[in-house]
């Protein structure tokens, strides 16, 4: 156990005093950041002060154009062609649009935008889109013979509540929030068991081919190196994972204070702004607050730690006996990893599914079966407990994820014992198989 | 003196292959004893079986007295591998430190020993060296401090030379003997014969997981010898035959000749007295143990390779 301890200790440190895990720990998510935040800051520039001039000669648009926040509309009179381009030159105007007299859409008249520089695609979209609403709401307008507020209640979308039997009433952004949450964590969990399971795989392969296991193994049990491995790089991933996540919310908070318009403008962060961006659309904060305080985060970051722990432990150990096979090419270790990499694609295949359906039988299933649990789980955890998950099927699929990594240990620890001695022969999968059963 | 190993038919069968086929032997302490046999014998078996890396399918291992328990015994047997191993990324001091943890010292005493191994070793300036950028001798030397610098009971060398040059090879001999007198017994695994007729007292010598010689080297060598002797004469006789010998072969008025059975090396002596012409030289020829050991796997018709000789 000493032994374990002080292998664990020094995989540990030889990687963590590395550069570049400083690099990928901290750099990449100031990086990754950092780049998002020059986009965003640049989108949000570009479309500062932009102002456009109609010259509406047939009255196309009834003189009303939504024109708020950076894109302005501005109705002009008595404008020429010749006239709105030399105010475009001025830099007075950035564009405009002329409507001729005889401007008539059923004959196939086109409305055209002309600028002085070509206009980025958020501000193009935006153009767009308040000039088409003008027309549409013209047309309706006068085509219906109706007055305006009876156009806006006609359009106006109804607002359906849902609740559960208990009579609980369900919020939205709640079902938005889990389901952001459920797809992010189950997703991490799949990244973190491939990362830090083929990072033990070459760890077990670098101490083969170096010959040094030999004189390890001379000193401790195979077992031990192994399991020293196994924690030493559990706890990289750990400590790795922890910085990534509070560095991502601090920046990401600091990316909402710089840029407050951010929560709204972006859709590429994920579901989870995405959930935000639609609370405050709509106006909801509060229903949005309602959301975040019906998720308990105690129990999804504790459920997460564990089954960060346990889906790593099941399956590092599985690396690591494959790595243990392998020889000089690491080419040899790709058809071994197949069964490995198998039900870890297997279980983010389920997690699409019980993100959009998280009560269904496959969606249980794959929550308790322990080498897809870590993955699906983590998805459906989310929506609640023991709402949509419960007590029992949460205990059933926490043993089931013990009793696997202690299965896969064993089993693991057979092959590793006899592959780590092993030179010059290409193994197959028949072989870690005998190896896995041989007795002594 | 009392024996620090003694193996009891031991065995050890592959799916395939009878690796180790009934093999007993005792080692004395503060010996240097030399493990030989072709590759493919069975001594990595062997020497893998007397660290605690392999179990012996039957028979067993007494170690210093007492039956041989691996997990306690650990820390009483240093091993050097064939193939070296050393972690090419990490500083070669705390590589040292870290392995001597690893055979059960604490740290402070791993520290201290490797300091004191790294200072009579002239190797002090290498501390914060990455393996990756040691010559090949230097890691050599390095693998060997690691192997010794617990100062283990049992020092398990195989081909601890190869790779050194003569200067540095020295220092390890020396340090091998030294261990040696400070009452280290030592198993030294080898192909090079001529190190072995040099450093070792005992050999024992395995084939096809067989063990087909065991004694000193010179029981050995008494045992093989073919009663050659080599003479060299003042002058060149006008009649050489006799029936007390044969000549093998002749280099001026050196002569090589085996003496035929019945006869003794006085009787060749007396004949050429009797002849009054003068004898400048007169010696036995043993044979070497590279000529035993090749004679010997030959005969068990074991796939034999070239053996290294050192020019």
């Amino acid at each position: 156990m000493n032994k374990t301890w002080i292998i664990a200790q020094r995989e540990f440190l030889s990687r963590v005093q590395k550069k570049t895990f400083l690099l990928t720990t901290i750099l990449l998510p100031v990086v990754v950041f950092g780049l998002y935040g020059l986009i965003i800051y640049f989108a949000v520039k570009t479309a500062d002060n932009y102002k456009v001039a109609i010259a509406d000669n047939a009255n196309l648009f009834g003189g009303k154009i939504e024109s708020k926040d950076d894109i302005k509309f501005e109705f002009v009179k008595d404008e020429t062609i010749a006239s709105l381009k030399e105010k475009i030159a001025k830099k007075e105007l950035e564009g405009y649009v002329y409507v001729p007299k005889d401007f008539d859409a059923a004959k196939g008249d086109t409305i055209s935008f002309v600028s002085g520089k070509t206009v980025g695609l958020m501000n193009r979209e935006e153009i767009q889109k308040r000039i088409d609403n003008a027309m549409q709401e013209r047309k309706l307008l006068s085509s219906l013979n109706i007055n305006k507020k009876q156009l806006d209640s006609l359009q106006h979308s109804s607002d359906i509540k849902f609740a559960t039997i208990e009579g609980k009433e369900e919020n939205d952004a709640k079902v938005g929030i889990s389901y952001g949450v459920g797809y992010a964590s189950g997703f991490m969990i799949y990244i973190i068991l491939f990362i830090y399971g083929t990072m033990v795989m070459r760890g077990v392969m670098e101490e083969k081919t170096n010959r040094i296991a030999e004189v390890i193994i001379s000193s401790v049990k195979p077992f031990q190196l192994m399991m020293g491995k196994i924690t030493g790089i559990g706890a990289v991933g750990l400590v790795q994972f922890l910085i990534w996540i509070t560095l991502t919310i601090t920046l990401r908070v600091g990316l909402v204070l710089l840029f407050p318009s951010l929560a709204e403008s972006s859709h590429a962060v994920g579901a989870a702004t995405h959930a935000i961006a639609e609370a405050k659309n709509s106006g909801a904060i509060n229903s949005f607050l309602g959301g975040l305080s019906e998720v308990n985060f105690p129990l999804i970051v504790g459920c997460f730690i564990f089954y960060f722990i346990g889906g790593y432990l099941l399956y590092s150990s599985l690396f690591a006996a494959v790595g243990s096979a392998v020889n000089e090419d690491p080419q040899d270790a790709q058809s071994l990893l197949l069964p490995i990499t198998m039900p870890i694609i297997f279980g983010i295949v389920i997690m699409t599914k019980a993100i959009n359906d998280p009560t269904c039988g496959l969606a249980i299933f794959g929550s308790l079966f322990p080498l897809t649990s870590p993955i699906v789980m983590m998805a459906r955890i989310p929506f609640g407990v023991p709402n949509t998950v419960p007590y029992w099927q949460l205990a059933l699929s926490v043993i089931l994820l013990i009793g696997g990594f202690i299965c896969t240990t064993w089993l693991s620890a057979k092959i590793y014992r006899v592959g780590i001695l092993m030179y010059g022969k290409k193994v197959t999968l028949k072989e870690l198989w005998k190896w896995a059963w041989r007795k002594n | 003196m009392a024996s620090i190993l003694q193996l009891h038919h031991l065995k050890k069968y592959y799916a395939s292959q009878k690796a180790i086929d009934d093999i007993s032997f005792d080692i004395e302490q503060g010996s240097i004893f030399g493990l030989l046999g072709p590759n493919g014998a069975g001594k990595t078996t062997l020497l893998r079986m007397i660290t605690g890396i392999f179990y012996p399918d039957s028979g067993d291992i007494t170690f210093d007295g007492r039956a041989f328990d691996p997990k306690n015994d650990i820390i009483k047997i240093g091993y050097m591998p064939e193939e070296r191993g050393l972690y090419k990324k990490m500083k070669i001091g705390e590589q040292a430190v870290y392995l001597a943890q690893l055979k059960g010292l604490s740290k402070t005493e791993a520290l201290q020993k490797v300091r004191f191994w790294f200072r009579r070793l002239e190797m002090e300036s290498w501390w914060n060296k990455k393996v990756e950028d040691l010559s090949k001798g230097m890691s050599q030397k390095l693998q060997f401090l690691i192997t010794v610098l617990h100062e283990p009971k049992l020092i398990i060398l195989d081909e601890p030379f190869s790779g050194l040059d003569p200067v540095n090879a020295n220092l390890i001999k020396d340090e091998i003997y030294g261990l040696a007198q400070r009452g280290s017994t030592i198993i030294f695994s080898t192909h090079r014969m001529e190190q072995v007729e040099e450093i070792c007292d005992h050999i024992v010598l395995v084939n096809l997981g067989k063990k087909i010689l065991d004694g000193t080297v010179a029981e050995v060598k008494q045992q093989f010898k073919e009663n050659k002797f080599s003479i060299k004469l003042a002058g060149i006789p006008t009649s050489i035959e006799d029936k007390a010998y044969e000549i093998i072969d002749q280099k001026a008025n050196e002569f090589i000749m085996k003496i035929n059975e019945g006869y003794k090396s006085n009787d060749v002596l007396q004949h050429f007295i009797n002849q009054d012409i003068t004898i400048e030289s007169f010696n036995e020829i043993l044979p070497t143990l590279n000529d035993i050991f090749i004679h010997l796997v030959e005969r068990t018709k074991s796939v034999t390779r070239a053996f290294e000789k050192q020019s």
